[in-house]
């Protein structure tokens, strides 16, 4: 047919050389690899993301353990959160006496009088003079490892038990599922609260497993009902016969084409851990002062928008940068598990589609 | 002449993709008369939908038509919507092709039709219900005051597309546009739908505008028939011209590609005294249990037969028989209740999964729909691959070229090996099927409806394919189809299943010409053949089984 020679000459062009390039069998694995890499922003905002993290928790450093038995590793920032500085706070106002303001000065001497330079507290301090910077990375250092963790965790068990109970059916179903309703039906603050006031003194590390261990439930309903079409179709029967075991044909042959569904509520899930933890910080039953999150910041400092907008604004951008730059990840992965996506290989497959609407 | 139902002249269809106009049917031109037939036929992708539904401007939005469409003059192309809408369901009524998913589950049929009915003919309530249930009675459904109530899914297939019909016809319509009404039919309900759409058209004196893809079907019922190839009419003639003097040389190849029943040489297997059978079955009753308020079905009752290495054994039954149930049996894919299936000597049922994989090597199956039996996040080397992997045969770089092997052998291009399903034709997924059920040089294939998504050219090259592996590795196969006249070019024995049982089993040339049941003969009698003349003959002796107090 006319399109057909179309596709084939477009993309033996884009391929470069077909002929040796096209013979060596590809994984799975590989090619979703490739096609990965291919997708721009995705790749992009991994990279971002990781800039991200590497900057927060070397900048803050690394702070663990309790109050009595400290592990402490040292960023490179000066300061920390437990740093007071009232007096350089004073000293820098603006907006009409507001103190702890940007020390940072990005206009040139020639320009506005006074000479170019980071100073003290290059985006300002708080009300009682502890550096926003310090205060910002530490937050974003908490965020990260309470987003990680629960996301981690909540996926692990979304997908696994979703995936134990869509496939068996059955009893081992009805058990898991009701498992599943007993953990819906427990409120979330309730339970975090209880776990909070119980954890939260251990620091973030603890506090994110126990919401973790409270995070896979909705998505342990999406991929059972993903699982429960999949597993009729008759690739499902091919691979059985070819002799594939049940684990094989579970994680290899349906989970791919569950891979949709479990990325977009994992992304959600990411973010609902920043609000699950900030809802619970503001609570007090989450990260206790002096210690911060980002969550929390932005909480204490919301009705400072108008008159110090730079406590408002900084932990904005990170909470954004993150939730974005996972977001993209997430699609880019998506695109790379859906062979249909083919976005990003360019025009060339395009031109397939009128036989589509033809038939 | 009176004065054309339909008359379409210079008309065009183009699908909006991507930035450009994609031609979906080019320069068409044809007229149907009261009370005649044209039949639309092509391949799959040809633009033969496309062109009916552009008619009445049921096309998506990313389409334009062109040119002119005149239904008993009008021209519906420079129509107004509310004139279109008048037109749709009063002149002009379409019978799509899943009665399944074109009837309203949550209404009930009367309901439907009495819809239209109110709709374009203004009747009270108790006017339209009494001729709804006329129609219904028109179209032959049983007991029609009460099957007026029923929901679609209590009706059966057949039912559905009559009910469909009796939709269509409320309103005496001048056009009734089929678009592949019988395809999700068995032969015999296949068979009383034509013989009812030839008989309404008498009655009414509508003109029909048929979309298929079987010669058969279109044997019995078209005056006219247009050939579409690519959007284009390759030819338009009348039925006995393209059938006795097709004149251009695609006609004349989608005709040579028609399976025709009882045109395929005698083909005979000696089988050694000694030989084993590969498979056998004795006795195979297979339930699928009660679920819940719904009752425990039996799906298989006290089915017992033998293949022999190099056989193949024809399956055929209606939907429903069964057949599909014992190839999946055969392979252990489903439990048996009672009785023994055994594949090279070794006992199938009841094995313990261990035991079952190590036997499941000497079997391969190919699946009825490519589209669905191939993962479609796997690209197909590795689908291929996947048997000869698991039963550790090779890996890596021999895997690698074992997988070539394989293409090679379904004449595959090697480059597709990274390919998703999804890039490949229907044709080229069914070969991708086939090597990966022989991957590992099984005993027996296993082959339920291979070619039942195919279109009849391809059809014909994948039994061409079919056959010539056979001859060259040699296995044994169950080939499970409902088309018979597939079923007649490769088997050497035919087996026939209704309701689960095994109604004959005897060499392909007895069961073909002498059959002994009488639902084998019915079966056959079913069978269109894509030849008028012959067609008209076999409808008139199916006429006479059937008044001789057949079925």
């Amino acid at each position: 047919m006319f399109g057909k020679k179309k596709v084939k000459s477009q993309s033996a062009e884009t391929t470069g050389t077909p002929a040796t390039r096209e013979t060596e069998g590809l994984s799975q694995g590989q090619i979703i690899r490739q096609k990965f890499f291919r997708h721009k922003v995705a790749v992009f905002s991994l990279f971002f993301l990781i800039f991200l993290t590497l900057l927060v928790f070397s900048s803050s450093g690394i702070h663990l353990g309790t109050d009595t038995h400290p592990i402490t590793v040292h960023g490179w920032w000066p300061l920390y959160i437990l740093d007071i500085d009232p007096v350089g706070a004073l000293e820098s106002t603006c907006n009409g006496g507001m103190t702890g303001c940007p020390t940072m000065d990005l206009i040139p001497s020639f320009i506005d009088g006074s000479p170019m330079g980071f100073g003290a507290h290059p985006i300002g301090s708080d009300d009682i003079g502890v550096d926003w910077w310090a205060l910002v990375t530490r937050g974003a250092e908490q965020s990260l490892t309470v987003m990680v963790i629960v996301g981690a965790l909540g996926i692990f068990f979304g997908t696994v038990i979703g995936a134990v109970a869509g496939f068996f059916g059955g009893i081992i179903d009805a058990i898991l599922m009701r498992i599943t309703d007993m953990f819906l039906v427990t409120p979330t603050l309730v339970l975090g609260g209880v776990i909070g006031s119980r954890f939260g003194n251990l620091g973030v590390v603890p506090l994110a497993i126990m919401l973790g261990l409270f995070a896979w439930m909705g998505l342990a309903r999406f991929v059972r009902t993903e699982f429960l079409t999949l597993r009729e179709r008759e690739f499902v029967d091919a691979a059985r016969v070819a002799g594939a075991s049940n684990r094989r044909i579970i994680f290899k042959h349906i989970l791919p084409n569950a891979v949709g569904v479990i990325i977009v509520s994992g992304t959600l899930l990411l973010s609902g851990a920043i609000l699950t933890e900030s809802a619970l910080s503001y609570l007090g039953f989450g990260v206790k002062a002096p210690d911060v999150s980002l969550g929390l910041l932005i909480s204490n400092y919301q009705d400072s928008f108008i008159v110090a907008p730079w406590l408002f604004w900084w932990p904005g951008a990170f909470i954004i940068a993150i939730a974005l730059s996972i977001n993209f990840i997430g699609d880019g992965l998506r695109d790379a598990f859906d062979p249909r996506q083919i976005r990003t290989i360019g025009k060339a497959v395009k031109v397939k589609s009128p036989k589509k609407a033809k038939a | 002449m009176t004065q054309p139902v339909l008359k379409v002249s210079n008309y065009n269809v183009d699908f909006w993709v991507d930035g450009f106009w994609y031609p979906a049917a080019m320069d068409m031109n044809f007229e149907i008369q009261p009370g005649k037939t044209l039949a639309i036929v092509g391949e799959s992708g040809s633009g033969k939908s496309s062109s009916a539904m552009g008619l009445m401007g049921l096309l998506a939005k990313n389409a334009r038509t062109s040119g002119s469409v005149e239904v008993k003059g009008v021209d519906m192309l420079k129509a107004s919507s509310s004139k279109l809408q008048s037109f749709r369901g009063k002149e002009v009524a379409y019978i799509f092709q899943e009665p399944m998913t074109a009837l309203n589950p949550v209404y009930t049929i009367g309901f439907q039709i009495v819809e239209t009915l109110r709709l374009h003919l203004g009747l009270g309530p108790k006017a339209a219900k009494a001729r709804a249930t006329e129609l219904l009675d028109l179209v032959g459904i049983p007991n029609p005051t009460v099957s007026i109530d029923k929901y679609p899914h209590q009706l059966s297939g057949g039912q559905k597309q009559r009910a469909m019909i009796a939709v269509a016809l409320a309103c005496d319509p001048a056009l009734l546009i089929a678009d592949e009404p019988t395809t999700a039919l068995d032969v015999t309900v296949q068979a009383e739908i034509l013989d009812l759409m030839r008989d309404l058209r008498h009655k009414l004196n509508s003109g029909i505008l048929l979309i298929t893809h079987d010669m058969g079907v279109v044997a019995d019922m078209a005056d006219d028939i247009l050939v579409m190839k690519d959007g284009r009419t390759v030819e338009y003639d009348t039925a006995d011209n393209i059938f006795n003097r097709p004149q251009h040389s695609y006609t004349q190849e989608l005709l040579a590609a028609v399976p025709k029943l009882g045109s395929v040489p005698m083909r005979t297997l000696e089988i050694k005294q000694e030989a084993k059978p590969v498979l056998s079955l004795k006795n195979v009753v297979i339930e699928y249990p009660k679920r819940g308020r719904i009752p425990a079905f039996v799906a298989a009752q006290d089915v017992s037969f033998d293949i022999f290495p190099g056989e193949i054994l024809g399956l055929v039954g209606e939907s429903g028989s069964g057949k599909t149930t014992i190839g999946r049996a055969a392979i252990g894919l489903i439990p048996v209740k009672s009785g023994s299936i055994s594949v090279v000597g070794q006992e199938i049922a009841g094995a313990p999964q261990k035991k079952l994989s190590s036997i499941r090597r000497h079997t391969g199956i190919v699946f009825q729909d490519p589209a669905s039996s191939l993962n479609p996040r796997l690209p197909i080397g590795e689908s291929i691959g996947e048997p000869i992997f698991l039963a550790g045969i090779a890996k890596g770089a021999e895997l690698n070229t074992m997988v070539e092997d394989l293409l090679d052998k379904v004449e595959l291009p090697r480059s597709y090996r990274n390919r998703y399903p999804h890039e490949l034709s229907g044709g080229q997924r069914q070969r991708v099927g086939i090597s990966r059920a022989l991957a590992l040089n099984p005993d027996i294939l296993i082959a339920d409806e291979p070619t039942s998504a195919l279109d009849v050219s391809i059809q014909a090259r994948f039994l061409d394919l079919l056959q010539e592996l056979q001859g060259k590795l040699n296995f044994a196969c169950l080939f499970i189809s409902h088309d018979i006249a597939v079923v007649e070019i490769l088997s050497h024995r035919i087996a026939v299943m209704q309701h689960g049982k095994l109604v004959e089993i005897g060499p392909r040339d007895q069961i073909l010409n002498n059959p002994q049941e009488l639902y084998t003969k019915n079966l056959l009698a079913a069978v269109p053949v894509p030849n008028p003349a012959e067609q008209k003959k076999r409808r008139e002796a199916r006429a006479a089984l059937l008044a001789s107090g057949g079925n």
